[in-house]
């Protein structure tokens, strides 16, 4: 073929048969922008602004009774050097334990099920698959109810702790942190003046140091328990797309099933890796159903979630500037984590030092 | 993104944000009005229908707040509903948020100084043609910034349940039931076995403030935050020793979610509960005999707490003077006994106690308790120290009373002022 095709001029919205396409683009995405307008970026507008108001939970937020009174909310909660503070300083403490432990545990483990399952030899795969999935769809609520039981004094898992003669807990009721009783275990029940009479937040660094409560690891593990499944599914699929070349050419390469793992499968999986681990952090982070149907904050606040103490905060005390500022506090947060861990799980170069190891020895001569 | 695409989206967002402030905007704005005369002049009064809205215990109390509200719907002609809550505060500040509450609602006094501040509800107190009648420490409870603003729908007191048979199997008799600390030590002793603990109670100041009274304190006294006292002190201590002895235990650390089904399962030999337990011990646990006696005395004379409910009236009702009707109805004297039948309340009306006690004998001593029982501080607010207040006592048995006390003293004097 000789003759020129005519592709049509980019840019060239006024002219010819592609006239009125980006209106009629407008025109399709408008529901969209419309109901995400309405109900996601306007109510998070206006969540902002109460957070920077007086708003007393009366009437609109936007009438002219209410004043801007700056960043007051936020220092209420931040300096504000009362129980406001103190709250704030004990659901962050709690929720940095809580997310310090669920995310490196869930992501193993969810990686750890996915290549279980994902062995063609294993016999019932769909059975394991469906058993591990199951929780995942379950609703947190019934899940939470379940917890109780399992966890109460009296529940399975003290009964069968006690078959080798432990004495379990009150799981929901006991409040002491479990770095706390490790450290009590051999003896130090008090901590160094430094830690004890610093504070941070309301909370002195002793405190800080304190754990999970007993009661918080509970929601540790089910949390554990119930996201391990919906992750496995991304692992899963992310299993399924890698390749077999490599794997074997590594083992003519002499590699073993660990380190055809460690070297060839894991870093082929750092994007679900990114997926999973972001996914995890927004989630632990925002832990507020568990709370507010099993334990309500308590025992001796060591469940109160930043979530949690914002609705709190809200709807019992009234407090609503202070519930949108804790709320806001809580984004940032989960964007500065995860900008760190986007950092952290950036695709590098390979060192030189590394890249010498590839290199074929005395080849050149 | 191309310049003009982006300068688009942002236009549109514009529009969208503009349009949806002017919406939100002028429906606030005229709510403000309405609301701001009506709280200060006279009852709004229409023909719009009355709104309910309660928290119920469970099926009897619900049934019989419908049918009360029905029948004086019957009675006045004015079309009303009940709704119950699954959650009373968080509808309730949606409802005032969008300018559309119920017309009436069950009110926590915990609850009552957020909603005064910011101009949600209608005083009506000193309107009500029964005013006078109420026991004064609950009109008080309901009184902020000197204005009685809702009607106590009912009223509790904490007392000391007594499992009888346990009581009968330790050789026991009526003449021991404790009226000191000491006796109440003495026979919490006697009654602790291997799995029963002498006395139980919920870890909260809601049971244990039931102690500082006795010992003469409190938490606010004549508008200071007296935490701290000597008497709280006291009453801390003693409670701690006796948790520590094991005769005392907290209900969630025998197995119990609360009081009550401590009592019920027999863990429990005592317990501090208020007048709801009957109800429960009715439902749950039919075959456990009991029997109720007031709270020893401690240092400072006797001693107990109140709980009670109001009927709150929104500011922004339309109907106010209907509602007004119906709080006279529900709160009248043949309405609340029968209340008090249907789901175990003590009616809010002085004037109806004598009537109570004669239907109830055995449960009198919860109606005795009324006279000198204390209630929790109301102030903006002060549910936050209540709480924190409530987590510090859960570790009591560890901690040091007077630290505990200092901190609630120092977190109470923000808040009272």
């Amino acid at each position: 073929m000789t003759a020129t095709v005519t592709t049509p001029r980019v840019g060239s919205r006024n002219s010819g048969i592609r006239r009125g396409e980006a209106a009629a683009g407008w025109v399709f995405v408008l529901p969209v922008i419309l109901i995400l307008g309405l109900f996601l970026l306007i109510p998070v507008l206006m969540a902002l602004w109460v957070s920077f108001s007086d708003w007393s939970g009366r009437g609109s937020p936007l009438s002219g009774t209410v004043n801007f009174v700056g960043l007051e909310n936020y220092a209420a909660v931040t300096t504000g050097g009362g129980l406001a503070e103190r709250d704030f300083g004990i659901s962050l403490r709690n929720i940095a334990w809580y997310v310090l432990l669920v995310v490196p545990l869930q992501t193993a483990l969810s990686l750890f099920l996915a290549v279980l399952v994902n062995r063609a030899v294993l016999r019932g795969r769909g059975f394991f698959r469906t058993a591990f999935y199951f929780p995942s769809v379950t609703s947190s609520v019934a899940i939470t109810i379940l917890w109780l039981f399992l966890f109460s004094q009296t529940g399975v898992v003290n009964a069968v702790l006690a078959w080798i003669g432990i004495s379990g807990p009150n799981w929901f009721q006991e409040p002491s942190g479990i770095v706390h009783n490790a450290l009590a275990g051999v003896g130090i029940t008090t901590g160094p003046e430094a830690l004890t009479q610093t504070d941070v937040l309301g909370v002195s660094l002793w405190e800080w140091l304190a754990g999970p409560s007993v009661a918080l690891s509970a929601f540790i593990l089910m949390a554990v328990f119930t996201t391990s499944g919906t992750f496995m599914l991304l692992f899963i699929a992310a299993l399924q797309n890698v390749g077999v070349e490599l794997g074997e050419a590594s083992m003519m390469d002499g590699a073993n099933g660990w380190q055809r793992f460690w070297h060839i499968t894991l870093p082929q999986l750092r994007p679900t890796i990114f997926t999973v681990v972001t996914l995890g952090l927004i989630g632990g982070w925002q832990v507020f159903d568990q709370i507010y149907t099993g334990t309500e904050g308590g025992p001796a606040k060591t469940t109160v979630t930043p979530a949690y103490l914002s609705y709190e905060a809200a709807f019992t005390r009234q407090e609503w500037g202070e519930g949108s500022a804790i709320a806001f506090l809580l984004f940032l947060i989960i964007i500065f984590f995860t900008l760190i861990q986007r950092w952290a799980l950036r695709e590098r170069g390979v060192s030189k030092r590394r890249a010498a190891r590839y290199e074929v020895k005395g080849g050149r001569s | 993104m191309t310049r003009s695409k982006m300068r688009a989206a942002f236009g549109a967002g514009a529009i969208l944000t503009a349009g949806a402030l002017a919406l939100t905007g002028c429906g606030g704005g005229s709510f403000d009005d309405g609301g701001g005369a009506a709280s200060d002049g006279e009852l709004t009064s229409s023909d719009d229908a009355i709104s309910v809205l309660i928290a119920s215990s469970g099926e009897a109390e619900a049934t019989a707040v419908e049918d009360a509200v029905a029948a004086w719907s019957a009675e006045s002609g004015v079309e009303a509903s009940v709704e119950i809550a699954s959650d009373l505060n968080q509808q309730l500040a949606q409802g005032f948020a969008a300018g559309s509450p119920p017309d009436l609602f069950y009110l926590s006094p915990d609850a009552l100084a957020g909603y005064a501040d910011n101009g949600s509800l209608r005083a009506y107190g000193d309107e009500l043609s029964n005013a006078g009648d109420f026991y004064a420490p609950l009109v008080e409870n309901f009184t902020y910034e000197d204005e009685f603003y809702c009607a106590p729908k009912d009223f509790s007191t904490l007392a000391l349940i007594i499992n009888a048979d346990l009581w009968a199997a330790a050789g026991l008799t009526e003449d021991d039931v404790p009226t000191t600390w000491e006796e109440l030590s003495t026979v919490s002793q006697t009654l602790t076995t291997d799995g029963v603990t002498g006395l139980a109670f919920g870890p909260e100041v809601q049971r244990l403030g039931a102690f500082m009274a006795q010992a003469g304190g409190g938490l606010v006294t004549d508008g200071a935050a007296t935490a701290n006292s000597p008497e709280n002190v006291e009453a801390l201590e003693y409670v701690k020793t006796n948790l520590e002895g094991g005769n005392f235990a907290y209900a969630t650390d025998i197995g119990a979610g609360w009081g009550g089904e401590a009592f019920g399962l027999g863990s429990a030999a005592m317990v501090i509960e208020g007048n709801w337990i009957e109800g429960a011990m009715r439902n749950d646990y039919p075959d456990v005999n009991y029997l109720v006696a007031q709270l020893p005395e401690g240092p400072g004379g006797p001693g107990t707490l109140q709980f009670t409910n109001c009927w709150g009236m929104a500011a922004d009702s339309p109907n106010q003077q209907a509602a007004l009707e119906l709080v006279e109805y529900l709160t009248a004297s043949e309405q609340q006994l029968a209340f008090s039948e249907a789901f175990g309340i003590m009616p809010s009306l002085e004037t109806t106690a004598d009537a109570w006690r004669e239907a109830n004998p055995d449960l009198a001593a919860f109606i005795d308790g009324a006279e000198y029982a204390q209630f929790l501080p109301t102030q903006a607010d002060a549910a936050a120290v209540i709480t924190d207040f409530n987590a510090q006592l859960e570790s009591l048995a560890e901690s040091d009373p007077t630290t505990i006390l200092d901190s609630v003293q120092g977190n109470l004097e923000a808040v009272v002022g």
